[in-house]
């Protein structure tokens, strides 16, 4: 045997996580090179400037929105659906593959050059204060999508991976989280417990205080109860919360030592802005999807049906595969690369990016998806996590039908996850 | 001293190890972990659900 054949042999095999020897696989990944595509977005500073020296127009500061309100949801339409999974066979092997780690952590040092980069041209760019308003929005999009990086790279067991997240979230200030969302949101959702979990009836702009005040609370609290079976308080840093914040804080300082006070405002905008980015993605992923409590008065398990899904490639590809909610639900350690569609999993009209839009108009949410949601449970409403406020309204808007509606295509729910 | 896995995700509560990052401390038998503690991995299954490793 030549040294080349043992070579590429060898290339051949791979160990899996739990020590047994992997062979490669002859399926391929359709999507292998195309999660090198989300890195355009830590790149929306650099190529909002390039436009702007190219054309001239100060406009192109406003790039960052501009390519995720408009020119995303369009993609979606065109570039459409893409439903096809990955062999169980191959799991293993997609997961072991660190060329998919290495597409997530290259986002942060774009991510954190693209910030420095915009801290320089709020004080030293002799931008007008509308360009600054329209780069501090462009960051917001990176800082945003940021945390659906800090999202995939928070749920793996890597203390390192771990650490990455809370250094992806410092930007938005956000790093509480990575606490939340994994031991609070992924225990609860789907409940009117959860801040996370939109109601029906609840528009984006009633969800975004309580998310935002839930989640904090929740943090805390789940911190506080912690460090209280380790015998402390929770004014420690070794508080995730408090060490999270903590590390905005620094972040914060040192840019405005270096570059002058000038750049807070614009640092705050950015931060709220991308954790509303965040927020309205979590407005659309369980909006009045509810598990249903069993005898013993436990929730019953999170299954398919309990999370929205998309397969638009666009928004998919952008998001690291975050609309195969339901598999992520059902797996949440699984990284994205494997992530899968399920048939029985109720699916949006169209990819995250349209569907933030709509959110952004009650009007257009309600006449999108509240028909969806009674569709979903045929008509029968007390299944539905339905809004308080807005019970009176939906209950008189869809009285329950006098015989049971036929089950929506592609509803035969086993919980197959 | 036992062991017990998360029926989802595979973790496995060591009792030898306990999880002090958790506030359980090397040697912390699973029985007095509380009742309503969840896999600190996955979220997705609570205490009652986790399986005896044989």
């Amino acid at each position: 045997m030549s040294a080349v054949t043992s070579a590429s042999d060898h290339h051949d095999l791979a160990t899996g996580p739990d020590g047994q020897v992997l062979e490669r696989p002859r399926w391929r990944d359709s999507k292998r090179y195309a999660w090198l595509l989300g890195l355009i977005v830590p790149l929306l500073p650099f190529i909002s400037w390039g436009l702007v020296e190219l054309t001239g127009l100060g406009v192109f500061w406003f790039y960052g929105p501009v390519l995720i309100f408009g020119v995303f949801p369009l993609l979606d339409l065109v570039a459409g659906l893409d439903a096809s999974n990955p062999p169980d066979s191959v799991i293993k092997w997609l997961e072991q593959d660190r060329y998919y780690r290495w597409c997530t952590y290259l986002f942060l040092p774009l991510q954190y050059a693209g910030l420095i980069f915009a801290c320089w041209m709020w004080s030293h760019g002799g931008l007008s204060v509308l360009e600054s308003l329209g780069l501090a929005l462009t960051v917001a999009m990176v800082a945003g999508v940021a945390i659906n990086t800090a999202h995939e790279l928070g749920h793996k067991r890597a203390s390192s991976e771990r650490w990455l997240s809370r250094v992806a979230l410092a930007q938005t200030g956000y790093g509480h989280f990575f606490i939340e969302h994994n031991r609070g949101h992924h225990v609860r959702v789907a409940t009117p417990e959860d801040p996370a979990s939109a109601r029906m009836g609840e528009s984006f702009y009633a969800f975004w205080p309580r998310t935002v005040s839930g989640s904090l609370r929740s943090a805390w609290e789940l911190e506080r109860v912690r460090l209280e079976r380790m015998g402390r308080g929770p004014w420690t840093i070794r508080n995730d919360a408090l060490s999270a914040w903590a590390m905005t804080l620094v972040l914060y300082a040192v840019l405005a030592l270096v570059f002058g006070p000038i750049v807070l405002p614009y640092l705050l905008i950015q931060a709220v802005v991308g954790f509303s980015l965040l927020e309205v993605v979590n407005y659309l992923e369980h909006y009045g999807l509810r598990r249903g409590r069993r005898e013993d008065g436990r929730y019953e398990r999170t299954a398919p049906e309990h999370s929205w899904n998309s397969n638009n490639v666009a928004s998919n590809v952008l998001l690291y595969h975050l609309q195969r909610h339901s598999d992520h639900h059902a797996n949440p350690l699984r990284r994205y690369q494997a992530l899968r569609h399920f048939d029985e999993a109720p699916q949006l009209p169209t990819g995250y990016a349209g569907m933030i839009l709509a959110a952004v108009f009650p009007p257009v949410w309600r006449r999108v998806m509240d028909h969806r949601v009674v569709e979903h449970y045929r008509g029968d409403l007390d299944l539905a996590n339905i809004s308080p406020r807005a019970r009176a309204r939906v209950l008189a808007r869809y009285p329950a039908p006098e015989t049971a509606m036929p089950a929506p295509a592609g509803e035969g729910l086993t919980g197959s996850a | 001293m036992g062991r017990w896995r998360c029926p989802a995700c595979g973790y496995v509560y060591d009792e030898q190890q306990g999880h002090p990052h958790e506030g359980f401390p090397p040697g912390t038998p699973f029985s007095e972990v509380p009742e309503e503690w969840h896999c600190p991995d996955c979220g997705v299954r609570d205490k009652v659900d986790f399986e005896p490793v044989p």
